[in-house]
């Protein structure tokens, strides 16, 4: 091994080892720098889009209406649905060529608006007229960036059987805290909770702005969790449990996964949840409901509002043929055949007014879009909100909702100062 | 003595190769070399790689190479402890974590594997294929599907509960449970965040330090204990059947006891299989990460994130690839300690070098 044209070949050998390695680098990994502002291809495109779906309906609906768009403007789409969205997309942006188009959360935007992965593109879509509350929630650092395909917002469902049976009426729904919590002591009894919510923010957080207030200032600049407003919510939801009218899904006996899953096993008269229930309560064919706002609390009324936003990718190479599948992806017309195939609520003002007119049972859905604040969409927010989320889940167990609001303000702060 | 051209080790190696030996050495470099660029491509490099991101801010989607990316040396290591924020105290958590884990799963695996692999090298043991099969069954399973199924039989009404439940115990939302095993045996003596456990190390409280593993941690380390049993009672099973029947047999007529023999004569003489399954096992419960993410992905509490699974949260969850990376190599770094000190421990007194420059002989 130590002769001299050995060690010829072993450097032969290393180079060539290098030489492919390098060239397998170069060939494919990574593109360099950022994308420019506007990638146009001309010519007949292949779009891909990538999805996660709520199951076949989704998946299906969804492929249709790609193809339809193929087939007028003579381009290709293909649609792909992800197992896992967050992680899928993660992936595909460190690749050089990720999907054109995919469903991005509210709450993800200034963490993909940050890193670059998104082609802000909502300056070209606004005429399309989206609740202002959608167009708040996609918007960081005062870019819109992406236009939202639907939306949902909380709503009280009530078990209609369990209502008469406490000698409730049309009149007692509730309007206001008291009256909730009035209604929920008459509906307690036995196994029966009044009311069961989910254990984190995505629920309770309704308290926060029916209280008056919110976690993060308007603009996102800075934490306002320890402003008042979410204190007293998370207060008058402590009462509620401290009353034994109100359980967190996890404190319930047996257990549940979520609201839904309570009030369909009939351990809960009421539930806080967005239009999905209608899918959860498939599985629950003998439960009969109905869903109302939720009642005002002493900041006015308040919701929460969850959305999904058509992202385009900052590298695709086919701007403006994404952008004009998603002209005609959020068309009235179009966003009312998504809502009959898979129950989702369109996300402009004209298609909202359709769709209540068409569906009157989830009339207290489309209200809560006037008023729904959307999810924390500042990057580097995921630990935040899971830690606190984690604290919130022991509120039934006594913890003090003061010191998690503390905890938030701090860590909120610390990682909008990390992200400037 | 001085070596001349004469010495015929010397000559040897200095003599040109030729005739039918002669390119043995191309030939075996030839060969090598599919496996060197393999390995280089998909460990080396990437490792190097990880390595360079764990030194940057890199976010996920330019060339991580490019001058664009901030460098920022060894910030993303000095920040998992050094700085008070909340990766840090996360961090710390899921270290915390791990470590009882460990403490937990490497003795009990490692025993449990022992004990099996005894068990079915008995000779006396009637339809041993058969119990093989069995034992080692779990490890030919996707780690995925038993975890899946563990979610069911531990789940409020699941069937460890219906069990519990025949001798009238009230089982624990296992699940949901974030209280920490030694918190309960602290709580058991009336001990609950008393004033010495208030020195707060690293960002945690030294009572946080000492919670020990949530009742949701325990369910994962019962289930990686039954799975992984049976590929180490396999390792152990190959070392067993290896001794020598006459070593067994002259113990037998010095009239040792059963305990005995295995004390001092099994043991001793499977040691290096022993090694091996301890090592294995450290490496594989630091890296810790399928079930934490099928099961609760850290909920409840954080009680089971493990620094494997935050890791990836940080990066592909978060875009802070280098905070994920710098993760990583932390981990990469203990387990190296934790499996030096292991040898340094399993290693005959007289035969110790010393330990990271302590202790032993030389």
């Amino acid at each position: 091994m130590r002769a001299p044209h050995l060690r010829g070949v072993t450097a032969f050998a290393l180079a060539a080892a290098g030489a492919l390695v390098l060239s397998a680098c170069g060939g494919g990994g990574f593109s360099n720098g950022n994308a420019p502002a506007q990638n146009t291809k001309t010519g007949p495109v292949k779009l891909t889009v990538m999805i996660g779906s709520s199951g076949d309906a989704e998946t299906n609906a969804v492929k249709e209406a790609g193809q339809a768009w193929a087939t007028k403007t003579g381009n290709t789409v293909e649609v792909i649905a992800a197992a896992d969205l967050g992680q899928q997309l993660g992936q595909a942006f460190a690749s050089t060529s990720p999907p054109d188009l995919f469903y991005t959360d509210a709450s993800k935007i200034g963490t993909y608006a940050k890193a670059g992965d998104l082609y802000a593109y909502g300056d070209q879509v606004t005429d399309a007229g989206f609740l202002p509350s959608l167009v708040k929630a996609f918007t960081y650092k005062g870019t819109f960036y992406c236009a939202p395909k639907d939306y949902s917002t909380l709503a009280l469902e009530v078990n209609t059987d369990m209502w008469k049976a406490a000698d409730l009426t049309d009149a007692d729904i509730p309007k206001t805290w008291d009256q909730l919590e009035a209604v929920a002591k008459k509906l307690t009894k036995g196994k029966v909770t009044g009311l069961v919510i989910g254990n984190d923010i995505n629920r309770s957080g309704a308290f926060m702005k029916q209280a008056g207030g919110w976690i993060v200032s308007d603009d996102g600049t800075k934490m306002t969790a320890t402003s008042g407003p979410p204190l007293v919510g998370l207060q008058e939801v402590q009462k509620l449990m401290k009353a034994g009218v109100l359980k967190f899904n996890t404190d319930t006996s047996p257990a549940t996964g979520w609201g839904g899953e309570a009030f369909g096993k009939g351990i809960a008269a009421m539930t806080i949840e967005g239009n999905w229930i209608a899918g959860g309560m498939k599985d629950f064919p003998n439960i009969k409901y109905k869903t109302y706002e939720l009642p005002a609390g002493p900041g006015g009324k308040g919701t929460l509002l969850f959305s999904n936003c058509w992202g385009i990718a900052a590298k695709s190479a086919n701007h403006a043929q994404s952008v004009d599948l998603v002209k005609f992806l959020i068309s009235v017309d179009q966003q009312m055949k998504f809502a009959a195939a898979f129950g989702v609520m369109p996300s402009t003002e004209e298609g909202a007014k359709q769709f209540a007119a068409k569906y009157p049972d989830d009339a207290a859905f489309v209200a809560g879009g006037e008023y729904g604040q959307g999810p924390v969409n500042l990057p580097g927010f995921d630990q935040v909100m899971a830690k606190f989320n984690s604290e919130l889940a022991q509120l039934g167990k006594g913890a003090d909702p003061k010191k998690m609001l503390a905890d938030l303000q701090k860590n909120g702060t610390a990682a909008i100062a990390d992200n400037g | 003595m001085a070596r001349t051209d004469h010495d015929p080790k010397v000559r040897r190696w200095g003599r040109k190769p030729s005739g039918i030996r002669g390119n043995e050495g191309t030939a075996g470099w030839i060969f090598v070399t599919p496996m060197i660029v393999i390995l280089g491509l998909f460990l080396a490099i990437p490792v190097v790689m990880a390595f360079w991101v764990s030194l940057t801010s890199w976010q996920g989607n330019t060339n991580p190479f490019s001058s664009a990316v901030p460098f920022v040396g060894v910030e993303n290591y000095t920040d998992l402890f050094a700085k008070d924020s909340l990766t840090r105290s996360t961090f710390m958590q899921s270290i915390g974590n791990t470590f009882y884990y460990v403490l937990l799963v490497v003795p009990l695996q490692t025993a449990l594997a022992l004990g099996l692999a005894l068990l079915v090298n008995n000779k006396m043991l009637k339809a041993k294929g058969f119990f093989r099969t069995a034992f080692y069954f779990p490890s030919v399973t996707s780690s995925i599907a038993i975890a899946t199924v563990f979610l069911f039989l531990f789940s409020n009404t699941g069937a460890v509960n219906a069990f519990l439940k025949f001798f009238h115990i009230d089982g624990p939302s296992w699940f949901s449970d974030s209280r920490g095993l030694l918190h309960l045996i602290f709580g058991a003596f009336g001990v609950d965040n008393p004033g010495w456990a208030q020195t707060e190390i690293l960002g945690r409280s030294l009572w946080d330090w000492l919670a020990g593993p949530s009742v949701a941690l325990c369910v994962i380390i019962i289930l990686v204990v039954w799975t992984t049993s049976g590929t180490f009672m396999l390792m152990f099973i190959a070392a067993l059947q290896d001794l020598p029947v006459e070593v067994d047999e002259a113990a037998a007529l010095d009239g040792t006891s059963g305990w005995q023999k295995l004390r001092y004569v099994t043991i001793p003489m499977i040691k290096p299989a022993l090694f091996l399954v301890i090592t294995l096992g450290l490496i594989g419960t630091w890296q810790v990460f399928d079930q934490i993410y099928v099961m609760g992905k850290g909920s409840p509490a954080g009680t089971t994130l493990t620094p494997a699974y935050l890791s990836y949260q940080q990066s592909f969850g978060n875009f802070q690839f280098g905070s994920g990376s710098a993760m990583a190599f932390v981990v990469f770094v203990i387990i190296v300690i934790l499996t030096r000190l292991q040898r340094w421990v399993l290693t005959d007194k007289d035969e110790r070098k010393p330990f990271l420059g302590i202790g032993g002989n030389k």
